[in-house]
């Protein structure tokens, strides 16, 4: 057990080293030059304060050494929790901006992906028994799961918030009121979680129910249950034996589904203006925002590796074949 | 009492039409009597196996009855049938190597199955453990997963499971296929030591290895296409057999003191009929030796000494 973990946390520590030189090499492949936007930003004509501008700048972003030492420069203020200052939003520190910004990120996105898994699985194991839903359902989960997040969210966007003006169509809450933990904020704030919420959670749901449909008419042919039913045992007991087992790859399935979903998420913050990570890669990009887009993408790394690792101990957790497999002593 | 079947059919629906894996089966078996039932695959063993116990979704009761110790099985009805499984009939599946949920224990598996059945597991327990202990299964096992057990333990761990209720009729369908030689034997002899100490009352042993059967059977019944081809004690029907299918798969067995390399073992050459669209009259004829004109007509089955009854005109 000991051993499993020492080996997956290696893999892990691998992949995040991987991730985050890939993140700080990214922004420094685009094309642009961040400086030249700043400078152009504070409109000063004599090109002898341009100079100086330009040298103040490039020396305080730490542009003036050679790449090799940026990288290691980068790595040394990342060990100490600081990710650098954004161009965007100038002078604002990033873990400022992406501490502001996760919670509405978050917000989203765990209520979407446990709520869709869980009724996803709930559903779909109860398509499997009754034909009428089955043929349906089934086309209808295609349907939703083959559905770009982005997509789906300008359909709601449109049918629901511009054309029957049900709900808001953009932003996390009306600008009317000012965040705070009142009844009148918190209204707003749930009035415009719903569209975005509801985009990402429908394209998710189809894909849980189809794939929860499927495991559960293998595991309700298996032997096993085949042997309970042909002494007689309820229905009830087989069909819990068989959403049991066909849970665990589906838990699998969370794992390998996680970094797409978080990509939707991002398409979808975008589509709604959510003040999130997504929103803020957006403005990151657009600016040529080095420091900001490192820090968003490994606030994604990190939330994806840390999701991944909680789901490799759950499963170790609800399996007992990997279990014993791990621990390798047999009766 | 013991089991009596009376003309069954069972037919199978495929998008091709009905396959008649059984058509029109007779026979009985007495209390305490072991029934070997032998024939090449595709005779319609299992098919007969499963009807006695539960008909997978494509199976159809189409006509016959089948009798257990005077009441009559309802096999064509799934809900009603339900409360004959398990303490009136029971089997030893053939895949009883992945017959337990992989994801519990297997004493929790069988506390889930009895409570399905409203029993208590305390009440039972005590037995469970004797019969664990005559199986030379040590307790703990109720403790693990399948997934812990080797194959020979797995199969006797069904084998104490499927028979806990004492049922009437014991199915054991290929149980010794997937194992090797010298556990096939105490399999074999575990199942005739239950009949013995009365767990089951009496058993249908399916298998296409009749030189195992011969050894643990009292009757031996052989099947061909969907039929009976002959019924009799194990001795006479491996001894002085009398339908020439029988005469075949008798002598296509390998002989001790025999060297094969100076004599090629014989078979029997072509192979059983499409039951989809099956021939008139002795479904044999085409494979068979001796066939001539009066086996298009459809041979009874004929009691020609007591207990031995052959369908053939020849016999």
């Amino acid at each position: 057990m000991r051993q499993y973990f020492g080996r997956k946390a290696l893999i892990y520590a691998l992949t995040f080293f991987v991730a985050v030189t890939i993140n700080w090499m990214i922004p420094r492949f685009m094309p642009g030059d961040p400086i030249q936007g700043l400078v152009a930003r504070a409109q000063v004509a004599d090109p002898a304060s341009v100079d100086a501008m330009r040298a103040h700048y490039t020396n305080l972003f730490g542009l003036d050494v050679p790449w090799w030492q940026q990288y290691v420069n980068f790595w040394a203020a990342l060990l100490r929790g600081d990710m650098g200052i954004s161009i965007w939003a100038f002078p604002t520190p990033v873990t400022d901006l992406i501490i502001r910004a996760v919670p509405y990120t978050l917000g989203l996105l765990i209520p979407a992906i446990l709520l869709s898994w869980w009724a996803g699985n709930r559903f779909g194991a109860f398509a499997a028994r009754r034909k009428w839903l089955d043929n349906t359902v089934l086309p209808i989960g295609y349907l939703l799961t083959a559905t770009p997040y982005m997509w789906l969210a300008l359909l709601l966007a449109w049918t629901l918030a511009i054309l029957a003006g049900i709900f808001p169509v953009s932003h996390a809450y009306s600008f009317a009121v000012q965040p705070s933990w009142s009844w009148e904020f918190l209204g707003s704030l749930a009035v415009h979680w719903v569209l975005p919420f509801s985009s990402l959670f429908l394209v998710m749901f189809g894909g849980w129910a189809i794939g929860m449909r499927n495991l559960i008419i293998y595991e309700l042919e298996s032997d096993y249950a085949n042997y309970l039913q042909a002494l007689g045992a309820r229905s009830r007991l087989v069909r819990g034996y068989a959403f049991r087992n066909a849970v665990l790859p589906q838990i699998t399935g969370l794992a390998l589904q996680l970094g797409t979903i978080v990509a939707g998420a991002l398409v979808t913050e975008i589509v709604f203006s959510y003040p999130g990570i997504g929103h803020l890669i957006l403005q990151a990009i657009n600016n040529q925002d080095f420091f900001l887009l490192q820090g968003a993408f490994l606030f994604i790394v990190l939330g994806v590796l840390v999701a991944n690792f909680i789901i490799d101990v759950v499963y170790t957790l609800v399996d007992p074949r990997t279990r014993i497999r791990m621990q390798g002593n047999a009766v | 009492m013991g089991l009596r079947v009376n003309d069954l059919k069972v037919y199978y629906q495929t998008l091709r039409g009905e396959v008649k894996a059984l058509d029109g089966v007779t026979f009985a078996v007495g209390d305490g009597e072991i029934l070997g039932l032998a024939g090449e695959s595709g005779c319609g063993k299992t098919t007969l196996g499963k009807s006695l116990i539960r008909m997978d979704g494509r199976m159809r009761h189409t006509g016959g009855t089948v009798e257990l110790d005077g009441a009559e099985l309802p096999i064509g009805d799934d809900r009603r049938m339900n409360r004959f499984r398990f303490s009136e009939v029971s089997i030893i599946p053939q895949y009883a190597m992945s017959a337990m949920n992989p994801t519990r224990k297997i004493g929790k598996m069988v506390a889930d199955l009895l409570e399905s059945r409203g029993l208590r597991y305390r009440n039972l327990a005590g037995e469970l453990e004797r019969r664990l202990d005559l199986v030379e299964l040590p307790r703990e096992v109720l403790g693990s997963y399948p997934l812990e057990l080797s194959g020979g333990m797995k199969q006797r761990m069904v084998m104490v499971i499927s028979t806990l209720l004492d049922p009437s009729l014991l199915i054991a369908d290929e149980i010794t296929s997937a194992l090797d030689v010298s556990t096939q034997k105490a399999v074999a002899r575990t199942l005739v030591g239950f009949r013995d100490r009365g767990f089951v009352r009496s058993v249908i042993f399916i298998t296409h290895d009749i030189s195992l059967t011969y050894q643990i059977a009292d009757t031996i019944m052989v099947m061909y296409a969907g039929k009976v081809a002959e019924k009799a004690r194990a001795d006479v029907i491996v001894n002085a057999p009398r339908h020439p299918y029988t005469k075949l798969l008798i002598s296509s067995l390998p002989e001790v003191g025999v060297r094969y390399a100076d004599r090629k073992l014989a078979g029997i050459p072509g192979s059983p009929p499409s039951l989809l669209d099956p021939p008139t009259g002795c479904r044999f004829r085409d494979r068979c030796p001796l066939a001539h004109d009066k086996c298009a007509e459809e041979p009874p089955a004929v009691e020609v000494e007591p207990d031995h009854f052959v369908a053939c005109w020849k016999a």
